[in-house]
């Protein structure tokens, strides 16, 4: 394996990041605190605790917008990250290095986790200015979001092999990925919904995910952790299959 | 100049290639390219250059043959393949808004070598990209964005390297400095690959020269030897005095008489600079059975009369 190669791209990857640091770094925490101080702080205090487990609404949604920020980062920062020298030309130069699968999900996809797991770990201390909460198992926490983070890394490096226009860069993340995470009981608990939604909503993989997420917070959840846990990682070792046969075959790198 | 061994540093045989949309660009290339050589790889476009450096280079998967770099496969054995091979393409791509020292340290540790600042420094000094470094690529002139190109594919220190239409839209002046650049290159020992549709490059530089049209090699062979085997010379003079038939005395030279006898064409030689000879002996024998001229207009056939009389006769069998 060529580790030079894949820390020489993790590297300039994270550069291109903090090159543009303000609006990459500002604008997602400045997103989802705007959602924890609306909805946690102003909207949440006349909610009551009893429906969200006994914590706080403020508290019930942290792991929910959590959640909603690593999966649009990690996919944005990995489809970009990959999209970008396919569109410049660029990519002439990784495809005639030494650098194979392997380096490439190091650098590529790496970067892109760091880079959403650095966004989450502002918005989880931003959010503790403006709600009370705690993590019951928080190892267990830093470990489910690092998984997290670079499954949907994965999935957006596939997205981004995938497109071949910006329109199509944006369409997953917007059409598909935003809508069911705000389906998926970011917002709210599925006791709350009336039937066949809360059988509809059981449906979405990424319900299973955002209450994984909320038992490492508060214990308690809508689905026993170990589906969940189960769930991400079926999912992250698909990912790496289709990522690997993208390098074999050469489908949509190699002509 | 700098002796070539006979040792094959890239062997490629049969080498198809046929694009999805069905489109064959490489039709059996067969090339042997040698250590330490310059070899430009001339054609139009279209003809199936680019796609075959991108099939040595890891950019193209080829769909049939085989290509042997260094001694082994380089499907096998990719990885020590690519680290010795080293390309720079006909697009200007890179990350616009890096800077150029960054972008080059980049590339080197891409290519699996560890950090040196010194090789950077004399990588960047040699294409006077030194002063700069720091500025972002964006910044700089078409010629210095080209020079970062090469500075990048030479970070790693390739021993085999691809400089696909390396002085396409280039000015003159910078031409000639890029030509000097890769003489320096060759002179340390790297085995050049060159495409162009500039023959006057490749009559400029190189070695050997390969012919490839319609996704098939026409002809390789050194470019000396094609200039004695196809070069000739042809000189016109123009006469004074009309002339009816030539005199026995020049009988001997391959002339003709043209425009009504008002030019002696002369037409021969083979490109090593016996046409040359032949026509200042020409002039004097006119000189000496007094037969006035008014004007001599001479030139040497190039490689690209060469080059395009050698296309004109493959379509013709074709046909």
């Amino acid at each position: 394996m060529n580790i030079r190669g894949a820390i020489a791209i993790l590297k300039n990857e994270l550069m291109r990041f903090f090159r543009t640091a303000f609006g990459s770094i500002l604008s997602p925490v400045l997103t989802t605190s705007l959602y924890i101080v609306v909805f946690g702080a102003a909207i949440g205090s006349q909610m009551d605790p009893a429906q969200f487990g006994g914590a706080s609404y403020g508290a019930f949604i942290v792991p929910g917008l959590i959640m909603l920020t690593l999966l649009s980062e990690s996919t944005s920062n990995a489809s970009f990250g990959i999209y970008m020298p396919k569109f410049t030309g660029a990519i002439y130069e990784l495809l005639s290095a030494p650098v194979g699968v392997t380096e490439t999900i190091i650098g590529f996809v790496g970067a892109a986790a760091m880079k959403s797991l650095i966004i989450a770990g502002i918005i989880l201390l931003t959010a503790r200015v403006f709600v009370d909460y705690s993590i019951a198992h928080p190892l267990l926490a830093i470990g489910y979001i690092v998984l997290v983070a670079a499954a949907f890394a994965l999935f957006g490096f596939i997205l981004g092999l995938w497109a071949d226009g910006f329109e199509k860069l944006q369409i997953v993340p917007m059409l598909i990925l935003m809508p069911l995470t705000f389906l998926g009981g970011t917002f709210y608990s599925i006791d709350m919904l009336a039937e066949p939604w809360s059988t509809v909503a059981q449906f979405n993989p990424i319900f299973y995910l955002i209450n994984g997420l909320r038992w490492t917070f508060t214990g308690s959840s809508d689905v026993p952790i170990g589906v969940a846990f189960g769930f991400t990682v079926a999912f992250l070792m698909l990912c790496v299959g289709f990522i690997a046969w993208v390098f074999k075959t050469g489908w949509r790198l190699r002509e | 100049m700098v002796t070539t061994s006979s040792e094959t540093i890239l062997d490629i045989r049969g080498l198809e290639k046929t694009y999805k949309g069905g489109v064959q660009a490489l039709a059996g290339v067969d090339l042997q390219i040698r250590k330490g050589e310059i070899f430009a790889l001339l054609g139009p476009n279209g003809a199936g250059k680019t796609t075959l450096i991108g099939s040595v280079c890891g950019l193209v998967n080829p769909t049939g043959g085989t290509i042997t770099a260094f001694g082994s496969d380089i499907r096998t054995n990719w990885r020590e393949a690519r680290r010795r091979i080293g390309l720079v393409p006909q697009e200007l791509s890179f990350d616009m808004f890096d800077k150029v020292i960054r972008q080059v340290r980049y590339s080197r540790g891409m290519f699996g070598c560890p950090p040196d600042d010194g090789k950077i420094e004399e990588v960047l000094r040699s294409l006077s990209l030194w002063d700069k470094r720091e500025e972002p690529i964006r910044k700089l002139s078409g010629g210095m964005k080209r020079r970062v190109m090469i500075a990048k594919a030479l970070s790693h220190e390739p021993d085999l390297l691809f400089l696909d239409e390396p002085t396409a839209g280039v000015d003159v002046e910078l031409r000639r400095d890029m030509w000097k650049q890769i003489e320096a290159l060759r002179e340390r020992g790297t085995t050049i690959i060159l495409t162009t549709h500039y023959i006057e490059e490749a009559e400029e530089m190189a070695d050997r020269v390969g012919v490839i049209n319609k996704g098939q090699i026409l002809l390789t062979d050194d470019k000396d030897a094609i200039m004695a085997q196809l070069g000739r010379t042809e000189a016109v003079f123009e006469l004074a005095e009309p002339m009816e038939v030539i005199p026995s005395a020049l009988s001997a030279y391959p002339v003709v008489l043209e425009d009504d006898g008002r030019k002696l064409v002369y037409r021969g030689g083979d490109g090593t600079g016996q046409g040359k000879r032949d026509v200042a002996e020409l002039a004097q024998d006119l000189t000496r059975n007094g037969i006035a001229f008014t004007g001599l207009d001479s030139h040497e056939s190039s490689l690209e009369e060469i080059f395009v009389g050698l296309l004109e006769d493959r379509e013709e069998e074709a046909a």
